[in-house]
């Protein structure tokens, strides 16, 4: 008797189809959108990858993180050291910026590794705000009030606003894709299936051989230098950075963590889910302003103690869908690998 | 044989008790009357600390199954079935490690309820603990924390004391020393539940037994009157 | 030289308000392993409650204590009742992203009723009176205050945590909530309990808060990071190590202040992560399983 373990199922196989076919349509995007349109997708594209990242972070690693916004500032200030300083390309600095996040994020993991759960989110905290104080005072950045991108490095990425508007949003959309791509293989490499143990218990992840602590530290080096890339990247297409706007924690925390558990943690179709409602909530709400964020905080709170799961958990639970083949399955001879009646692992 | 017309203290009726899905206690019925001693034998996942967990409020029963001073109690919480004047000494003590002996006895009586323990009274009765009563309860040995354990239950001056493997881990001369001081507690009102895997402590302190196995009454009946074949028999499920 | 000595001084006496804003948070990682994200904001809620009192009766910053302490620790009864007491158990999602939900209403609403515009509360002359302690150094009247009324509230907490009923009840239940229930103690009664009594030190925090500085809505989240920060410093499990704690980041932050004015907060940090890079339990960790 033959044992193999397959991820796909039916459900997924018919999700797959539709996302590539969502890629191709909105790949061609500047054929058929306007500026406008081009730059929300752009900004939900860097929601998703942010919420996706996080998600891998605290849904998987379980390292709740509050602190991200410092690698997002992180990235954006070396991308704008890199074209102000060193005159490179924007469009090259942002691999770079990858590249020196990981690099810092190895001693700040060493200094808040030593703190752990609740004390560990707070520590990212100040990490963050460490990095918001040191930026403000490099007056060759800016300092306090932040500078801008000088227009002659914004011509060298295209000669007209319109070829840049298109090489931006297909950066973004590569971004995005990249990054669900990284983190869908990651977890269906053997470090994933480490990670969905550790998800589920530490304890018992650690009796299997599981090694809890560079498993964690590897994610959280992977996360940051992605999280720089997308730091980078919002910010080229802002043209402007300031220590306030790239360390935001109510930008790049609160509402990545919302749209995380919104959308479902835990599971990859979450964040994608939760951006979507964040984005068509923030479009017809957001004029109410503060009224429009203690809405959110109460959604949240509402989601958290009536549906943990999230959205998409709740449909999972429901009706055991998956869009991304991620969910193990032992087939033995003669099973199909389609048959009806997946149950989430 | 004195039949007694009053109602028992503790009535369980028809108990099933589950964990999650699995279910460890199966229609299960005994009593305890008013003043005395009764031991639950059985061999290891036989359902006694389920039981006793069940009767003090751990774990939920409908409410009905389980009547203590003729109100039905099985779905209450833990809390609300201490005030009424259950006792439960937990297997394995579980004794506060913050808090010192006597911080534990004090907490132990914080329900206020009104009856002859006291401070004064449970030194008196566990002397070893008066003197160790600022220590860290963990600084004490097996057998002087058992103490505390039974000590902290009585403080809440319980019409019902549930006490789970008091003999666990401790070395018989302990036991018999703990044990000796068991007719002491039922004279001065406290009847007394007594889970046990010490067989023959359990029969000679208890005046009826109740043997279960996996989770039923396998046998039950006057200490006394039970030999050793008949337990066995029941014990081992032969 | 005494130069440096006021700097200190002047970090010491600040180290006592951070010590306020740690202590009500170290009672709540004690006792139910909470951490409240919302705490700073609360503390600057406590401050706009003081000015509407305040302004709506007339009454000095140092009475309005009277009300605020009862209003404040009403509401931490309440919260962690109906709210907070729902997301405790192992997960630690549920409870971190409900405060974090909570900081930004609580941030967003005093925004909404309040406008960003810096208040401050007014003590009158005590505000800005002097005693002149030797040579070249004055210690004003208010700072001073607030430092030993710091002093007074931990040592309060102290009292309360390890000679009374009630503190016996919050480690009781901080070791095992099991066996705590099987005493006749109703869990969900002494969390409530515990958070409200961090929160009617938030008060005593917010109040003096209110007169030292400015304050608006938004300045809850570094509150939360000094109060945290002095309880890292001090060592987990210790309440008068929070107080030191809280002494050490006052003049740390003096320090870095006094050399470069954008430095303040940052030297703060440094030395909390100083202290988490060399000695990770704090300075006065006590043990605890």
């Amino acid at each position: 008797m033959s044992v193999r373990v397959t991820f796909a199922s039916r459900s997924s196989q018919i999700g797959t189809a539709l996302a590539a076919f969502a890629l191709l349509v909105l790949a061609a995007a500047p054929a058929w959108g306007g500026r406008d349109d081009l730059q929300l997708l752009s900004q939900l594209y860097a929601y998703v990858a942010l919420a996706s990242l996080w998600n891998l972070l605290a849904g998987y690693a379980g390292l709740v993180s509050v602190g991200q916004q410092a690698y997002v500032g992180l990235g954006a200030y070396l991308l704008f050291a890199c074209a102000i300083l060193a005159g490179l390309s924007p469009l090259a600095a942002i691999p770079v910026a990858g590249v020196i996040a990981a690099i810092v994020a190895i001693p700040v993991a060493g200094l808040v590794f030593r703190l752990r759960g609740h004390y560990f989110a707070i520590g990212t905290w100040i990490v963050a705000d460490v990095f918001r104080l040191i930026a403000s005072q490099l007056s060759v950045l800016g300092g306090g009030s932040g500078t801008s991108l000088p227009a002659s490095l914004v011509i060298a990425i295209a000669p007209t606003r319109q070829m840049r508007d298109f090489i931006e949003y297909w950066i973004a959309l590569a971004l995005v894709v990249a990054v669900l791509a990284l983190i869908v293989l990651l977890l269906r490499s053997r470090h994933g299936l480490a990670l969905k143990a550790i998800r589920d218990s530490e304890l018992a992840a650690t009796c299997n051989g599981v090694d809890v602590m560079r498993i964690k530290i590897l994610v959280y080096i992977v996360t940051a230098s992605a999280t720089a890339m997308i730091g980078a990247f919002v910010f080229l297409q802002k043209l402007r950075i300031s220590p306030d706007a790239a360390f935001s924690v109510n930008d790049w925390t609160a509402f990545v963590i919302f749209i995380t558990v919104i959308g479902g943690i835990g599971r990859i179709e979450g964040p994608i889910i939760g951006s979507i409602i964040f984005f068509v909530l923030r479009q017809t709400l957001a004029e109410l302003g503060t009224i429009y964020l203690m809405m959110l905080g109460t959604v949240a709170i509402l989601v958290m103690l009536l549906a943990p799961k999230g959205i998409w958990g709740l449909i999972v639970d429901r009706l055991g869908w998956q869009v991304f083949p991620l969910e193990r399955r032992v087939l033995l001879d003669g099973d199909s690998a389609t048959a009806a009646g997946t149950k989430p692992s | 044989m004195s039949e007694s017309l009053a109602p028992p203290l503790l009535a369980v009726r028809q108990l099933d008790a589950f964990y999650g899905d699995f279910q460890a206690l199966f229609d299960l019925s005994m009593e305890v009357r008013s003043g005395e001693a009764v031991a639950v034998i059985g061999a290891n996942g036989a359902g006694k600390s389920t039981l006793l967990k069940t009767i003090a409020g751990l774990l939920q029963a409908r409410p009905e199954a389980i009547v203590f001073d003729g109100e039905p109690i099985g779905d209450k919480p833990a809390y609300a079935i201490a005030a009424r004047g259950v006792a439960l000494v937990p297997e394995g003590r579980r004794l506060f490690p913050s808090l010192s002996v006597e911080e534990n006895l004090l907490l132990g009586g914080q329900l206020k309820r009104h009856g002859p323990w006291n401070l004064r009274s449970v030194y008196e009765l566990f002397p070893v603990l008066g003197e160790r009563r600022d220590l860290p309860s963990t600084a004490l040995s097996g057998g002087q924390q058992q103490m505390v354990a039974i000590a902290r239950g009585l403080m809440s001056n319980p019409k019902l004391l549930l006490c789970d493997e008091i003999s666990l881990g401790l070395a018989p001369i302990v036991v018999r020393e703990i044990y000796a001081r068991l007719p002491a507690i039922l004279a001065a009102g406290t009847s007394v539940v007594l889970v046990e895997q010490d067989i023959v402590q359990a029969l000679k302190a208890a005046q009826r037994v109740y043997c279960l196995q996996e989770g039923w009454v396998a046998l039950t009946g006057a200490a006394k009157d039970l030999s050793r074949e008949t337990i066995a028999a029941a014990y081992f499920g032969m | 030289m005494i130069d440096w000595f006021n700097v200190i001084l002047q970090g010491v006496l600040v180290g006592g308000l951070y010590a306020m804003f740690a202590a009500g948070l170290s009672l709540i990682f004690g006792v139910m392993r909470l951490v409240n994200i919302a705490h700073g904001d609360l503390i600057v809620l406590a401050a706009y409650i003081a000015l509407v009192t305040t302004e709506a009766l007339g009454i000095g910053p140092l009475v309005s204590l009277l009300l605020v302490v009862p209003i404040m620790a009403a509401i931490g009864y309440a919260l962690q009742r109906l709210i907070l007491n729902r997301t405790l158990g192992e997960d630690l999602l549920p409870p971190l992203l409900v405060t974090f939900g909570l900081s930004v209403i609580i941030q967003n609403g005093l925004l909404t009723l309040f406008t960003a515009d810096d208040r401050k509360l007014q003590a009158g002359s005590i505000d800005v009176a002097t005693v002149r302690l030797f040579e070249g150094v004055y210690v004003g009247i208010l700072p001073f205050l607030q430092f030993v009324v710091a002093i007074a509230v931990i040592a309060a907490l102290q009292f309360i945590f390890y000679r009374t009923a009630l503190g016996r009840a919050f480690r009781a239940t901080a070791d095992s909530q099991e066996v705590a229930q099987l005493m006749g103690l109703d869990n969900r009664h002494v969390f409530a309990l515990a958070m409200a009594l961090s929160l009617a030190v938030v008060a005593i925090a917010g109040v003096f808060l209110a007169i030292r500085a400015d304050f608006d809505p938004s300045i809850g989240p570094a509150r939360l990071i000094f109060g945290f920060e002095a309880v890292i410093i001090g060592g987990l499990g210790s309440l008068w190590g929070t107080f030191v704690g809280g002494l050490v980041l006052g003049v740390a932050q003096a320090i870095g202040a006094h050399i470069n004015p954008g430095w303040q907060i940052l030297a703060g940090h440094i030395a909390f992560l100083v202290i988490l890079a060399v000695r990770p339990e704090g300075l006065f960790a006590r043990v605890r399983g």
